[in-house]
């Protein structure tokens, strides 16, 4: 008993501590990276003893000092506790959501089969739509605690923009779901392992000399739906193109305007903290999660009949491994779309999530629907 | 493994609670957000049975009560709305005009 | 007491207080907030009676959805005044629901609890066993609860729209 609940926090310690220190470096790649892009040096003028580690010292030692050490301050009129609570009601969601995300499938430890997911629920996408619904309170009750009509205007903006893209990212998981018939995030990483062949029913069998040696990965079944969950997660998270609460350049800084030092760390990492969640989604639902193309249990069986046995440890490591890169790879992909598209205007971002991508997903749905029940 | 009563009698002070803000509170959003409150010691009392006996209806109950409760939640609010633009009052004490 | 009471009585004793600070707060977004943190308490109730499903929508629509249009509602109205406490009207109302407490409780608390309650597997209240009733055994319930969202959404609708002429607020 007691073992089981220290396997379960060591896990939890894990995921926490791999999201937060991501969430920094990920600051640092953005800052970083985005000096690369626009052609410019970026920060780099912290140093320790002369060696500034190309921004690394400035943004990931000097920057957190600067805002933990810098003066709280409340506007005069503002709600002191809300004003208080609003980043920790942003930042709770964030780092809570990856609780159902597997970065592994298991690890035997002598007659102890640990599964690589610090919460294994039933309900598994469930629980990440109700932590993105409880996102929103961070930005409407951020925006009313700052007594500011910017800030207010950016919160409603925000918290609409929100609840409008749950909508879209809920119905475009849902060809997932039908894909592979169950919601625990564990099963559908699992689910991916098999080739396209077993998963599809024999009826479909015109497709076999292409879908023979492909893995079942999400995005080879719902293309569609990859695209506009990934465009819904990015609206959700309000990363530019989808930013116009934040907007830096219309409403001074939106929600967070009167936040500063620890608070606005804390909305900062946030942000973040989503991106690697949203990377971390896309990856276990639509890229396969921790699978690597043929790799099982026991070692690699390719499909033309090879079979390459391996030591257990030897595959958790390249499955994690394999997660690792993956969701490293849909982070750059984010910051480089941040730094590479402009920002939408409010009427379009609402356009674009409720006239285009509604109907696109319900579409996905009814396609999807359609070829499962024809194949059977 | 805790005794129903328990559920039972936490929902009872919830509900109570509730009514207690319906009554005395004069600020219509309050009086609304009260009525939430009881609807949700019921589900409360609804999810407790349906775990004691082993049935499914008290959740599918409780999924039912939630849809209208989220529907009584949006026309409540539209017409406290439609309210507060004409008397630019939330105090229902002002809003006597049928009281002979 | 084993650990599940103890985790119960928690709960149990956070709910009731922060149902209080709903009814009791003065301004209406410490109340909202007070709400949310009542219904998030519940939802983890509801879990731990083995019904995940109904838990996890109790945070996606109740906490998630109708809470943040009240506090749309409240941000829009902005309630500035502060209402005043009569406290001839507050004591009959506290009374009288002491009333109705101490009547429900004795009544509720005749319920034997069965040492052994029905068996209920692990697929309890997951989703599965949950559609299965919607879909199967509830299924017109269900097209009529669907058809009162529309009605409501209508409605909804209809009396948010400004009349012609009106100094419409907001």
């Amino acid at each position: 008993m007691i073992v089981d609940l220290a396997i379960v926090a060591v896990k939890a310690f894990l995921v926490l501590f791999m999201v937060l220190n991501l969430a920094g470096v990920l600051g640092w790649v953005e800052r970083k990276g985005s000096a690369l892009i626009q052609d410019r040096i970026g920060a780099n003028r912290a140093s320790i003893f002369g060696f500034a580690g190309m921004g690394l010292v400035n943004t990931l030692i000097a920057d957190p000092l600067k805002f933990l050490t810098k003066e709280d301050f409340i506007p005069a009129a503002g709600d002191k506790l809300l004003h208080t609570l609003a980043p920790c009601m942003a930042l709770f969601p964030a780092l809570v959501t990856f609780a159902v995300i597997p970065f592994g499938d298991v690890l035997i430890l002598g007659d102890r089969v640990i599964n690589l997911q610090v919460a294994n629920l039933n309900i598994g996408i469930l629980y990440v739509f109700a932590m993105g619904s409880l996102g929103v309170y961070g930005i409407v009750i951020g925006a009313w605690a700052s007594n500011n009509k910017f800030s207010l205007l950016g919160g409603v903006r925000g918290s609409a923009q929100m609840i409008s893209y749950e909508v879209a990212m809920g119905l475009s998981v849902m060809g997932i779901l039908m894909a592979y018939s169950t919601l625990d995030l564990q099963e559908i990483a699992r689910d991916q392992g098999m080739l396209i062949r077993e998963l599809l029913p024999a009826r479909l069998g015109f497709l076999q000399p292409v879908m023979g040696w492909l893995p079942a990965w999400g995005v080879f079944l719902q293309p569609l739906g990859f695209l506009l969950f990934f465009t819904a997660a990015v609206a959700e998270t309000k990363r530019i193109p989808f930013d116009l609460p934040e907007g830096e350049s219309e409403l001074v800084a939106g929600y967070h305007v009167e936040y500063s030092g620890g608070k606005f760390l804390m909305f900062f990492a946030g942000e973040f903290a989503e991106v690697v969640t949203v990377a971390g989604l896309v990856t276990t639902l639509f890229f396969g999660g921790w699978q690597v193309p043929y790799l099982m249990r026991d070692g690699f069986h390719f499909p033309w009949g090879s079979i390459w046995l391996l030591p257990h440890l030897a595959v958790v490591l390249l499955q994690v491994a394999a997660f690792t890169v993956k969701v490293l790879f849909f982070c750059w992909l984010q910051i480089l779309l941040r730094w590479s598209v402009p920002r939408f205007r409010y009427d379009q971002v609402m356009r674009l999530g409720w006239k285009m991508m509604l109907p696109l997903a319900l579409l996905n749905v009814a396609v999807t629907a359609v070829i499962i029940v024809a194949a059977q | 493994m805790v005794p129903l009563n328990y559920y039972l009698i936490l929902s009872a002070i919830v509900f109570a609670i509730g009514v207690v803000g319906v009554l005395i509170r004069r600020n219509l959003i309050v009086v609304l957000m009260s009525i939430e409150l009881m609807l949700n010691a019921v589900n409360l009392t609804f999810i407790a049975f349906a775990r004691h006996l082993g049935s499914m209806a008290g959740q599918v109950a409780v999924f039912f009560v939630m849809a209208v409760a989220a529907a009584e939640a949006v026309i409540g609010l539209a017409i406290i709305i439609s309210v507060f633009r004409q008397s630019r009052t939330l105090d229902p004490q002002n809003m006597q005009l049928l009281k002979w | 007491m084993n650990a599940a009471t103890a985790i119960f009585f928690v709960l149990a004793g956070l709910l009731v207080i922060a149902s209080l600070m709903v009814v009791f707060l003065r301004r209406v977004v410490h109340c909202a907030i007070a709400l949310v943190t009542a219904l998030l308490l519940i939802a983890i109730l509801f879990i731990s009676l083995q019904a995940p499903m109904v838990g996890v929508l109790q945070v996606m629509v109740y906490a998630g959805a109708i809470m943040v249009l009240f506090l749309f509602v409240i941000m829009f109205l902005n309630p500035g005044a502060l209402e005043q406490p009569s406290i001839a009207w507050w004591g009959l109302a506290v009374i009288l629901s002491g009333l109705l407490g101490a009547f429900l409780v004795p009544l509720l608390s005749h319920y034997e609890a069965s040492d052994n309650p029905v068996t209920s597997t692990e697929l309890f209240g997951s989703p599965d066993v949950l559609a299965k009733s919607l879909f199967g055994e509830f299924v017109l319930p269900f097209e009529i609860a669907s058809v009162l969202l529309l009605v409501a959404i209508i409605g909804a609708v209809v009396l948010g729209k400004r009349e012609h002429g009106s100094d419409g607020a907001a």
